[in-house]
């Protein structure tokens, strides 16, 4: 059975299209079929995140108008066999999806692939919505930060009210992703604790993925965390995040490298 | 040695567009022409070197009086530029053109068409300017980068671009493209013109296509990258040359 999981946030710049990435290449390792759809037309990042932006020649607005068929648009992995990517076009209008082109598409999708994971612009506009509105999971990725948190829940908000599944009266599946944490700073006060934004925003973590340099290198070289530094503790964090996705059952800790071991070990001597 | 002086072989002709004040004399024309004296006493430089329409719409005037209205005016240092509401078979060398546009005819039986100008024309002994072929600039030229997410299509003809054209940035050209930058984002040249090329002095582009036929970045040969080149179709294969 074919799930649709939206990626999203509100706020910009929380790593949305990091973790669409990161979490895609972690369930296609354990062997499903995925396939990551980049929503955020105009913009377009992931196709760079995943290092395919130079096979890139159809994208999602020519399948939506039918200038391309699905198969001449989807652009395989060289890396892992079972993933698949669906790239945003950058020249046109986000207004040229349409609702009924974008259910068509998803629709043609769920026949190929276990997961169709939608990477969301940020806002609370049209492209956001439509990007959730044929979810049935939806990944709220935060940071720990107050702006964000808010923007977060306001985003719950509209997972609640403009989806296909809540319109239709029934529960939205919803996860929390806490990226860019620090135990170290949050145990200092300078950023909120994992507590406090559960608090906030109760529903259920998926993860927490540690502030690493690891993250930011794996981006800029076109392969997420979990493709090129497996060992680390984000991937880990995303490994861990997509077995829960999966329906397992898995204890909630904050990896850590060796690096914030020693950041944790001076911020407690300054204080 | 000797070198061919070629004569002076155009004109030059401008369009120009100004405001012109236009006066609308009434019948009968003596007391307006004294309230006029009278109203030039209280204000004497008001029409100095200033265009005058004389609007006729009001007043009906055999072509003799026109002409001497306007001469009237002209001793007032009126300079009337033209007619407005006038009969286009007036065409006596020495007075005001009629003009067609903007208000009408007094006699409602003259033609309001083209030839009534081309009579007026032929009457002055002036050809008119053969109208310039409706032919569009053939080529696109853009001044600026090109930035990522920006899409400039001229299905006329080439596109230039003096600057670079980013990664996401999109051009189509029915004729060749020629850019004198990098060639980051993709270029779709020649739609059913498999003589179209593509020239761009640093190749990164991420698609390159002429009259259908592409390539992405990856099929690229990696030695071409960063160089100047062109590409041009070979039978069914695109090729790209290096110009340096």
């Amino acid at each position: 059975m074919a799930k649709v999981l939206v990626v999203t946030s509100g706020k910009g710049g929380v790593g949305k299209t990091t973790s669409t990435a990161a979490l895609g290449v972690a369930l296609a390792k354990g062997g499903k079929n995925v396939v990551l759809v980049d929503f955020d037309v105009g913009l377009r990042n992931l196709d760079l995140v995943m290092g395919a932006e130079r096979r890139v020649v159809y994208d999602l607005i020519n399948v939506v108008q039918g200038d391309a068929k699905l198969a001449q648009a989807l652009i395989r992995d060289k890396r892992i066999p079972t993933l698949s990517l669906l790239p945003a076009s950058q020249t046109r209008d986000k207004d040229a999806l349409t609702d009924e082109g974008v259910a068509r598409v998803i629709a043609e999708l769920k026949q190929k692939f276990d997961w169709i994971i939608c990477d969301s612009p940020a806002g609370i506009e049209r492209g956001p919505t439509l990007a959730m509105r044929h979810a049935d999971v939806a990944i709220v990725v935060t940071n720990p930060e107050v702006s964000s948190v808010r923007d977060s829940d306001r985003i719950i908000g509209l997972l609640d009210s403009k989806t296909e599944k809540a319109e239709r009266g029934e529960h939205m599946e919803k996860h929390l992703l806490l990226t860019r944490y620090d135990a170290a700073r949050a145990e200092r006060g300078e950023m909120l604790k994992v507590e406090d934004v559960l608090e906030i925003l109760s529903i259920p973590l998926l993860g927490i993925i540690p502030e690493s340099d690891e993250v930011l290198r794996a981006s800029n070289i076109g392969a997420p965390v979990t493709l090129s530094a497996t060992p680390s503790a984000p991937a880990r964090a995303y490994f861990d995040a997509a077995r829960r996705l999966n329906g397992e059952t898995l204890e909630m800790t904050v990896p850590n490298d060796r690096k914030s071991f020693f950041g944790k070990f001076f911020g407690r001597r300054a204080a | 040695m000797t070198a061919a002086v070629r004569p002076r072989h155009s004109i030059r002709f401008h369009s120009r567009s100004f405001h012109a004040m236009a006066l609308a004399p009434q019948a009968p024309l003596a007391d307006w022409l004294s309230e006029l004296d009278a109203w030039l006493e209280r204000s004497p430089g008001f029409f100095v070197g200033r265009p005058i329409v004389l609007d006729l719409s009001a007043v009906k005037l055999p072509q003799a009086e026109v002409l001497q209205l306007t001469k009237d005016l002209f001793s007032r240092d009126i300079l009337v530029m033209g007619i407005e509401g006038g009969d286009p078979s007036w065409r006596e060398l020495g007075m005001p053109p009629p003009f067609v546009s903007g208000g009408r005819y007094v006699n409602e039986t003259a033609r309001v068409t083209a030839d009534a100008i081309a009579n007026v024309m032929d009457a002055k002994e002036v050809k008119a300017p053969e109208p310039a072929p409706a032919q569009r600039s053939a080529a696109l030229l853009l001044d600026s980068p090109l930035r990522s997410g920006q899409y400039i299509e001229n299905l006329d003809g080439d596109v230039i671009v003096v600057g670079s054209v980013a990664s996401g940035a999109e051009i189509v050209a029915g004729g060749s493209i020629h850019v004198y930058g990098a060639l980051r984002g993709r270029a779709i040249a020649g739609a059913g013109q498999p003589r179209a090329r593509i020239f761009c002095r640093k190749l990164e582009a991420e698609l390159l296509a002429i009259d259908g036929l592409y390539m992405t970045a990856d099929d690229m040969e990696a030695q071409l990258r960063g160089r100047s080149v062109q590409v041009w179709l070979n039978g069914d294969s695109l090729v790209i040359t290096a110009q340096d």
